[in-house]
């Protein structure tokens, strides 16, 4: 298929249709309500369902009953959405469904603002809701990838049984760019037989996540724990790029900011300077092994975020043993030039920059 | 002369023993709904949606395909799987904490959208599972554990009357409103939840069927002294009858 033209936004409500998917719930909320008003006109052409939601915590629930009764299906939200989704995305991950979520983040907490950020790493790789759960989620730096992703992630959702998110922010949903939508070789989802559509002979299916007896809830609890360690084992994936070399300075950041960030790495190699960056892909499963081999070979890390330092954490308990992680973050929908990110990488470089893990330990000793 | 089987477990119900206290009406209802899905050859067909509360494991009494919602999400879940199959029969089967207090909007959205699913609402005037706490269906100086003076209306306002409310809305739907409380009210009520299910069988409209219901656990009455608090509290302030119907001019 030629290459098209699309807005992010868009590019995403037609790689679901791409994917197979044709039940969209959602409410509206900036910046990605483009996918909504896409999909809008876009599902009754596939004889696909498109329905407005009252609210987040009603479409998060309508993609709970509609998963359970088989069928593949998806929401697009931005942060305070998912906050409002999180309570159903726990039930969903405990009920072992697949289900898909756009993230289009933007700057928090509470309203915040509606410009680019990537301030909810946290509630999607450590929790949001309540319970032992995780979701997969994956962190395109493209609109082609977005669309690869959102795709990748109906696939994994079956696969796994497991809530999948693709969190990208306000700049993906927003730019425009080349996209090619794979149209040979999208595997149809796997048979459901444990869906509620009716028993029609067989034994009742049952969907549900209360266990009342402590040894079946923890049997769930290691079902799910189990899945999380097949991902971790199957499913992590990251770009190096000049990684595998050995660098005076390893920037990690992930989507947009790792794009802004090769940038800044091309002008700094131009001028001879060992700069290699590692871009996680899947944000859960974190590429944990892939950031201990790669700052084993460098002498600094730098962490680039749109936040005051979530993903760094990562970062933190990965990294090669003695290696010096420095932060860099740009909060409020403020965006970092390339410059900006040079100018980091540059002081990192000439030891002009206090890594990060020094000051709290400096003021706890005094 | 040859015996003849003229009363049975209806085929929707599992042989299983409920865990309903002893006189409580839950189990009345169960067999009411599992009966009118027996009839109507709906069984096979059927997906019921489990809510938090004391139904919460309806699942192990119903013999169909089940889903078990966060608390008052139920209506949600319903409108998503029957848009992703219209083909299923889908119900809910919730109490009153967990439809008209936490799942308001769940439950007025559905039925404003007209989805095509049926809603058995059991108004048993309080908050079973947790022990007996204040609903928004609580009666006016009713005593529970979080109203211990009885509900003061002039701070938490008067009952819910969920029926009415939903009879409200323009778009064409089902609704009434019944009561289990004797052999008649029974019968009625019958008749009531095997036509919300005719309803969606014909792919009509909304449903929701009111089913005023007891808790003598939590009320602090004999199961026979709860039946006669319906009659003699709950009706005069829930009058039972048809509040809408699908006929009705829009
Ligand atoms: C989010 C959430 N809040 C509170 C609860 C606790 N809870 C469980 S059941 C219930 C009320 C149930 O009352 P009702 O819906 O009237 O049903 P009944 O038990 O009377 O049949 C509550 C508050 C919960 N499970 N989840
Ligand atoms: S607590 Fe009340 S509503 Fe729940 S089973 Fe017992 S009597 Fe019935």
């Amino acid at each position: 298929m030629a290459k098209k033209l699309m807005k992010g936004n868009e590019a995403i409500g037609e790689a679901a249709i791409a994917a197979g998917c044709r039940h969209y719930f959602a409410y509206p909320i900036t910046p990605q309500t483009e996918v909504a008003e896409y999909l809008a006109r876009r599902m009754p052409e596939v004889d696909g369902v498109f329905l407005q939601a009252e609210s987040e915590v009603a479409a998060s629930n309508m993609l709970f009953g509609a998963a359970a009764a088989g069928v593949r299906t998806f929401t697009s939200s931005s942060s305070p959405g998912i906050s409002l989704m999180s309570e159903s995305i726990s039930y969903i991950a405990g009920a072992q469904l697949p289900v898909v979520y756009i993230n289009i983040v933007r700057g928090g907490p509470g309203l915040g603002g509606i410009l680019p950020a990537q301030s909810d790493y946290f509630q999607a790789c450590k929790g949001g809701g309540h319970g032992d759960y995780h979701l997969l989620v994956l962190g395109p730096s493209t609109v082609q990838e977005a669309v690869d992703h959102v795709m990748l992630a109906f696939d994994l959702a079956d696969k796994y049984r497991n809530p999948v998110m693709v969190m990208g922010d306000g700049m993906i949903g927003q730019m425009m760019e080349p996209v090619e939508f794979p149209t040979e070789g999208v595997a149809a989802p796997p048979p459901k037989p444990w869906a509620t559509v009716g028993m029609r002979g067989r034994p009742q299916n049952l969907i549900r996540s209360l266990y009342l007896d402590p040894d079946e809830l923890e049997r769930n609890n290691l079902e799910l724990r189990a899945k999380y360690d097949a991902m971790e084992r199957d499913e992590v994936r990251f770009e190096s790029y000049h990684a595998d070399e050995e660098t005076d300075v390893l920037v990690v950041a992930y989507g947009t900011m790792a794009r802004i960030a090769k940038t800044a790495i091309d002008e700094l190699r131009g001028q001879g300077k060992r700069i290699g960056m590692l871009r996680p892909i899947t944000l859960y499963p974190f590429p944990r092994v892939a950031i201990r081999e790669a700052s084993s070979r460098a002498r600094a890390v730098l962490v680039v975020e749109l936040s005051t330092g979530q993903m760094v954490e990562d970062v933190e308990w990965s990294a090669a043993e003695g290696v010096d992680i420095h932060f860099f973050g740009k909060t409020g929908g403020n965006i970092p030039a390339p410059e900006d990110i040079g100018d980091e990488i540059t002081k990192v470089l000439e030891g002009r920059a206090r890594p990060r893990t020094m000051v709290p330990l400096a003021e706890e000793a005094s | 002369m040859t015996a003849a089987t003229i009363f049975q477990r209806p085929q929707s119900l599992t042989e299983r023993i409920t865990h309903y206290c002893p006189g409580c009406t839950h189990g009345v209802i169960h067999r009411l709904v599992a009966e009118s899905l027996d009839e109507l050859g709906l069984r096979e067909s059927t997906v019921g949606i489990a809510p938090v509360g004391c139904a919460v494991l309806a699942y192990h009494y119903f013999a169909c395909d089940f889903q078990e919602a966060p608390h008052g999400r139920a209506p949600a879940l319903a409108t998503g799987a029957k848009r992703a199959r219209p083909d299923l029969t889908v119900f809910t089967y919730q109490g009153d904490g967990d439809l008209a207090s936490i799942g308001t909007a769940e439950l007025i959205h559905a039925a404003n959208r007209g989805e095509k699913f049926t809603i058995i609402f059991v108004n048993n005037a309080i908050y079973g599972m947790t022990g007996g706490q204040m609903a928004p269906t609580t009666m006016p100086g009713q005593v529970t554990s979080t109203s211990p003076a009885g509900r003061d209306v002039d701070q938490v306002g008067y009952p819910l009357r969920v029926a009415e409310l939903v009879a409200t809305l323009r778009t064409p739907s089902y609704v009434e409103r019944v009561s289990v409380h004797s052999p008649g009210h029974i019968i009625d009520a019958k008749r009531a939840i095997r036509q919300a299910f005719a309803y969606q069988k014909e792919g009509r409209c909304f449903s929701l069927v009111e089913v005023l219901s007891t808790c003598p656990t939590n009320w602090g009455l004999t199961p026979l002294a709860s039946l006669k608090w319906v009659e003699e509290n709950m009706l005069p302030y829930y009058p039972l009858g048809l509040k809408k119907s699908p006929e009705d001019e829009v």
